[in-house]
């Protein structure tokens, strides 16, 4: 309540709960939200994100009770005096459409700007917004280049074939002028072919599709709009599968009842005023460039009896220089790590030293230890002697022995890592014990897992309620 | 519709009677040239234009007769000589609405073969006499003054002293920058006579400064900081202009030699040259002084005053003058000044702001600094266009966008218009004109008066920062000032026992009403009167889009008339295209072509539809590119141009040529063919040295070569522009 919305937009965070497809990496006391990224909550990337863009009052919504109260306090440890965040909870499995449902009456703004909250990007959300303004649009949709996914240069097969299976497509319909969204189907539902719908493909006379385009998850709706399609709609729960194709699907046949010119109209019962309306958005609408929705409405030759109800779905794709990723899986997970510390390093908000390296000044490193480029080392962790680091983030509090090997992973916090042990292109959760000459090859080790000594694992989700 | 219409010879804008005057002939008459001054009747002058001379030209009289035009008028500085009573009486005065009183020097150029021209010599011999004079016989009639002036004044009585004056600076020392009156354009020629280079700039850089020295409130140590080689040119420009100010009863030389030589040698410290430098102050304020005074008598003195002025060897006047002003009856100056504050203010607040030169690189840098959209200059600009901005197109929308919740200040509706305008989605100067003002209507519901602050005055800054955001999206057109001009009238003319809803009701019903009367209505006017002109079997030409001509075209054939429609385009915009779908869907007969086949097809026409940005007070008509050479095209082949035009685009400036405004599009739509992407000869060659691009967008049609323009106002040449301007201007921003 109270919240000032800047530019007359809200923004709602969807950061989600215990995601089921980052198991084992959430647990019951890490939610999605606040898995790390480079030693912070992936969450706070967008917050941030909003905070740089003037963007002071966000809702946060989160599945779960005990999920939102970790976030919330987290948040208020964080960002007070920044930021005015609401944290609200919403039952588990309700879908984004139906987390929405859920904060209805909270939302009062003309648009909504929806965020998901394991976003790690730098496109400022004003871009999307203000595109959603010019067109006057009911949706407006982000889109970024397809993230490189799988570590490059690491040659672990393993890491690939699963990016590969992961591989879902996002197939989206474009017009020639990159601006509308004609077509959408999101990752499972392709799989042999597309159905474009003739209509469409008939008003705008030549349809782009592209396959390189990934939904950034971060739209911009119009309030009234959105509130309709949930409330019509009600089995809809998720906005990307089911809300924003339902909008594209329609936007030549539009359902909606467009924020009220018509009931303006029949208000003045002024013939005379009406007409010179009339004569105003006439003019208006000459003047303005039409999009095909216009032409369209218009009917063939602008002959059309009654105006065919139509609405606008946006696109704004971002620019391929910015960076933009959703942490959505294990291996997005570690891509992001990857890149945050790497090529997106101005992302992370530390400053890098000459080594491209951050070692925070408690850590303490042993002798002929050597940390590559593009590592991080956090706050209080100790290394022993002669072990080398490339390209990995290990979080706070860790104990690493003398001899470790570790490569292209993320270590979370409090993680006890024994002698002689090598860990490549893994994720190590928080409170693991690694003992000595473990071996560790493209693995995931849930939350306080202890893997014993000289054991080898390659490939594997090792968890402790699987294991124990 | 006479099409066999004499053609014009090269009939000069500047010398045409302006005014209510009875041609003998109908309406159609004016297309054959500006009334001949000895055929017509002898102008009325505007206090009270009799009703029954006004229907040839089909203008009523105005609703609220003004009783003092100069004084009331509000842009006294650009047409006083044709608000002034005067004006109408004399070819004289007629003539003293001399361009170069505000253009470019290539204005000044224009005056040597302007019928002006005998005229202005006389005055110079008149000058030149004067000059050559001894200055000391001026000097003798108020010798005894020089005395009081010289005395170095003492500090105590200097002090009350400045009181005096500065209170009568502040009364009249502004207006006197914006203002020029007869006699300083004399002074003008004089000085150019004198072979000073831009003759009025240095003039108004004279009183510029002057008003300086004067502000400099004996600060001697400020004084050092100038340059001497520019307080001789300073001294000079006094010299030159003395003759016809009284000026001549002021030593400065003397002083102006001391001091130097203080200069030259740096020596500060000698309370001599304190003394002295005091002195050559006070004097610089009294000729600053008698330069108001004689602005001040310039408006009030009639028409007897200019006689005596154009006769310089009559010391007479300025003695006399001159004697007033020095016999210190300082508070009656003071009262006399007081009275006229009012009328000052008001001119000051209308003179339009001089126009950011885009090519000066200082205060585009400060500009900068200022602006909330960050822009990148193009590079290779064209050397006649630098003073117009130009951006790289490719960088502003997605910078602009980038900050959509960065810009607090910007109303949520302004920033919408503001991303439109930038992105060209409406463009058309009625269309961008009312969306600007819809978008105002918005934030003013919006508003709510911070407190301890004023709503007149604070949601005018609000307004001015929107306007300036609007600016940099894209330049106002003509018409956009316009409507700018009228609704920060209304705010401040706001009752001030409104209440803050009331108010707001007030402004946005106004809005609403100005979008009604001056665009709505006024085009259905136009509609009305135009549609008379079109009769079966005509063949219509018109250019690119214009909304008050598609409402012509489409009511005649509503009407049911027959006739064809010639759709002249032009790259890069098209807008042609739009407008021949919405004919062509209406069932009207058209044909479509572009500007390369327009002396073709001019053939077939029978009448050329235009519409225009604006139509400027001397009749020249500045549109979309490509109008004027249409409009020319058609004056050649005898084909009468009718000129689409809602009076609130009226503007009173004077423009001659498309160079000093205009507005450079995106070069790279007239280097690049979006359509045909095989056509790439220029691709990467935007970054060549040796070429530069020019995409203008706007042009001037002299008025020559417009036979009629269809205003609110009903039909009328292109010389009856002033006059709607003059009449109608308050009545039509409800000033």
């Amino acid at each position: 309540m109270g919240a000032k919305e800047s530019m007359d937009f809200q923004v709602v965070v969807l950061a989600g709960g215990f995601s089921k497809t980052l198991v084992p990496l959430v647990s019951k006391e890490v939610p999605k939200a606040l898995l790390p990224v480079a030693n912070r909550p992936v969450l706070s990337y967008v917050l941030e994100l909003l905070e740089q863009n003037d963007l002071k009052n966000a809702i946060v919504v989160v599945e779960g009770e005990s999920a939102a109260l970790l976030i919330s306090s987290w948040i208020s440890s964080t960002f007070v005096d920044r930021l005015d965040v609401e944290v609200t909870a919403v039952p588990e499995d309700v879908g984004t459409a139906g987390a929405l449902r859920a904060i209805d009456h909270r939302l009062t703004a003309k648009d909504i700007l929806i965020v998901s909250g394991d976003l790690v990007s730098e496109i400022p959300p004003g871009a999307v917004a203000a595109a959603h303004r010019r067109h006057d649009a009911v949706v407006t949709a982000m889109l970024c280049s397809v993230p490189v996914s799988g570590p490059s240069d690491s040659g672990s097969s393993g890491a690939k074939d699963k990016a590969k299976k992961a591989g879902r497509y996002n197939i989206v319909g474009l017009d020639p002028t990159k601006q509308f969204l004609l077509h959408i189907a999101a990752g499972a539902e392709v799989d042999k072919d597309i159905r474009v719908q003739k209509s469409i493909l008939r008003a705008v006379g030549q349809m782009e599709i592209r396959a390189d385009l990934m939904d950034a998850h971060m739209y911009a709706f119009k309030r009234s709009v959105l509130q309709d399609v949930l409330n019509q709609k009600e089995t809809f729960q998720s906005l990307r599968r089911e809300v924003l194709p339902y909008l594209v699907r329609t936007q030549l046949r539009s359902e909606l009842l467009l924020n009220g010119a018509q009931s303006e109209e029949n208000g003045n019962g002024k013939d005379a005023l009406q007409n010179s309306k009339i004569l105003l958005s006439q003019l208006l609408a000459n003047a303005s460039t039409p999009s095909f929705h216009e032409i369209y409405a218009l009917g063939p030759a602008g002959s059309a009896p009654t105006l065919r109800k139509t609405h606008k779905c946006c696109v704004y794709i971002a620019n391929k220089s910015k960076y933009c990723a959703r942490l959505n899986s294990i291996q997005a997970f570690s891509d992001i790590n990857r890149d945050v510390t790497g090529d997106a390093n101005h992302l992370s908000g530390y400053t890098f030293s000459a080594q491209n390296n951050i070692i925070h000044p408690s850590a303490v490193v042993g002798s002929k230890t050597t940390v590559g480029p593009q590592c991080m080392l956090g706050e209080g962790s100790q290394m022993g002697d002669k072990c080398s680091v490339k390209k990995s983030v290990i979080g706070r509090h860790c104990r690493i022995g003398s001899n470790v090997k570790i490569a292209n992973s993320v270590v979370l916090n409090h993680v006890t890592i024994g002698d002689g042990c090598s860990i490549q292109g893994s994720i190590i959760c928080s409170n693991v014990q690694l003992q000595e000459r473990a071996v560790l090859k493209d693995c995931q080790v849930g939350a306080g897992f202890v893997v014993t000594a000289g054991s080898e694992h390659k490939g594997e989700s090792l968890a402790k309620k699987e294991k124990q | 519709m006479d099409p066999r219409r004499v053609s014009r010879t090269v009939s000069d804008p500047k010398v045409r009677h302006v005014g209510f005057f009875a041609p003998p002939a109908p309406p159609e008459r004016s297309q054959s040239g500006p009334p001949d001054p000895t055929s017509s009747s002898p102008p009325v002058s505007g206090i009270s234009p009799p009703g029954n001379s006004l229907s040839p030209v089909m203008i009523p009289p105005p609703r609220q007769p003004s009783t003092d035009l100069v004084r009331h008028y509000p842009h006294a500085p650009l047409l006083s000589p044709l608000g002034d009573p005067r004006a109408a009486e004399s070819s004289v005065a007629v003539g003293s609405y001399n361009p170069s009183d505000f253009l470019s020097p290539s204005a000044t150029t224009d005056c040597s073969d302007d019928p002006l021209s005998p005229r202005l010599s006389r005055m110079g011999s008149s000058g030149k006499f004067a000059m050559s004079l001894p200055s000391d016989e001026f000097d003798m009639p108020v010798a005894k003054q020089k005395d009081d002036v010289t005395l170095p004044p003492n500090v105590s009585d200097g002090g009350a002293n400045m009181e005096v004056q500065k209170e009568k600076r502040a009364a009249g020392g502004k207006p006197l920058k914006e203002k020029t009156t007869k006699a300083e354009r004399r002074a003008i020629q004089e000085a150019q006579r004198a072979a000073k280079a831009a003759a009025k700039g240095e003039y108004l850089m004279l009183i510029f400064h002057l008003e300086i020295f004067s502000s400099l409130q004996k600060d001697i140590v400020f004084l050092w900081q100038y340059d001497p080689v520019y307080l001789s040119l300073v001294l000079e420009l006094i010299e030159c202009s003395r003759p016809c100010h009284g000026l001549h009863s002021i030593p400065l030389q003397p002083y102006f030699h001391c001091l130097k030589s203080v200069f030259l040698t740096g020596n500060t410290t000698n309370s001599e040259t304190v003394q002295l430098a005091n002195c050559f102050l006070d004097v610089l304020i009294d000729v600053y002084l008698i330069l108001c005074e004689h602005q001040d008598c310039e408006g009030s003195k009639a028409s007897a005053a200019a006689a005596t002025r154009v006769n310089p060897t009559n010391t007479g006047k300025p003695g006399k003058a001159d004697a007033q002003k020095k016999d210190n009856s300082t508070v009656t100056a003071s009262e006399k000044k007081g009275g006229d504050r009012q009328p000052d203010k008001d001119r000051k607040k209308d003179t339009p702001h001089p126009r950011m030169q885009f090519d000066d690189e200082n205060r585009v840098e400060k500009a900068k600094k200022r602006s909330v959209v960050k822009q990148t200059e193009a590079r290779n600009r064209v050397e006649l266009f630098r003073h117009l901005p130009q951006y790289e197109h490719g960088t502003r929308l997605p910078e602009l966008e980038s900050k959509f919740f960065k810009l607090d200040s910007v109303h949520p509706a302004v920033y919408k218009v503001g991303l439109q305008f930038l992105a060209g989605e409406i463009s058309g100067g009625n269309a961008r004109c009312i969306a600007m003002l819809q978008a105002f209507q918005e934030s003013i519901k919006d508003y709510s008066t911070p407190p301890e602050k004023a709503l007149f005055r604070d949601l005018t800054t609000k307004i001015n920062s929107y306007v300036s955001f609007l600016i940099e999206c894209r330049p106002l057109s003509i018409s956009m000032g316009n409507a700018i001009r009228f609704l920060k009238t209304r705010i401040a003319k706001l009752p001030l026992n409104l209440s803050e809803s009331e108010a707001k009701a007030n402004l946005i019903s106004d809005i609403e009403r100005f979008i009604n009367e001056k665009i709505i209505i006024a085009d259905k006017v136009i509609v009305k009167h135009a549609v008379t002109k079109i009769r079966d079997g005509d063949v219509l030409l018109t250019y690119a889009s214009s909304s008050a001509v598609e409402m012509i075209l489409v009511q005649a054939h509503e009407l049911g008339k027959q006739f064809r429609v010639v759709i002249v385009d032009s790259r890069p915009k098209l807008e042609g295209q739009r407008l021949l779908r919405r004919l062509v869907g209406k069932g009207i007969c058209c044909t479509y072509t572009h500007i390369n086949a327009v002396s073709y097809v001019m053939h077939e026409a029978t009448k050329v539809f235009l519409g225009a940005s604006s139509v400027l007070s001397n009749g020249t008509v500045y549109s979309r590119v490509g109008t004027a050479c249409v409009s020319m095209v058609a004056h050649q082949f005898r084909v009468p141009v009718l000129i689409c035009c809602e009076a609130y685009k009226f503007h009173e400036r004077v423009q001659l040529d498309s160079i000093c405004f205009n507005e450079l599009g995106d070069p790279d739509a007239v280097s690049r063919d979006y359509t045909r992407k095989e056509i790439n000869s220029l691709d990467g060659w935007a970054n060549s040295e040796n070429l530069q691009r020019l995409n203008l967008i706007y042009d001037a049609t002299p008025s020559d070569y417009v036979s009629m323009i269809i205003t609110d106002y009903g039909m009328v040449p292109p010389t009856s522009v002033p006059v709607i301007v003059r009449e109608y201007r308050r009545d039509q921003l409800w000033l």
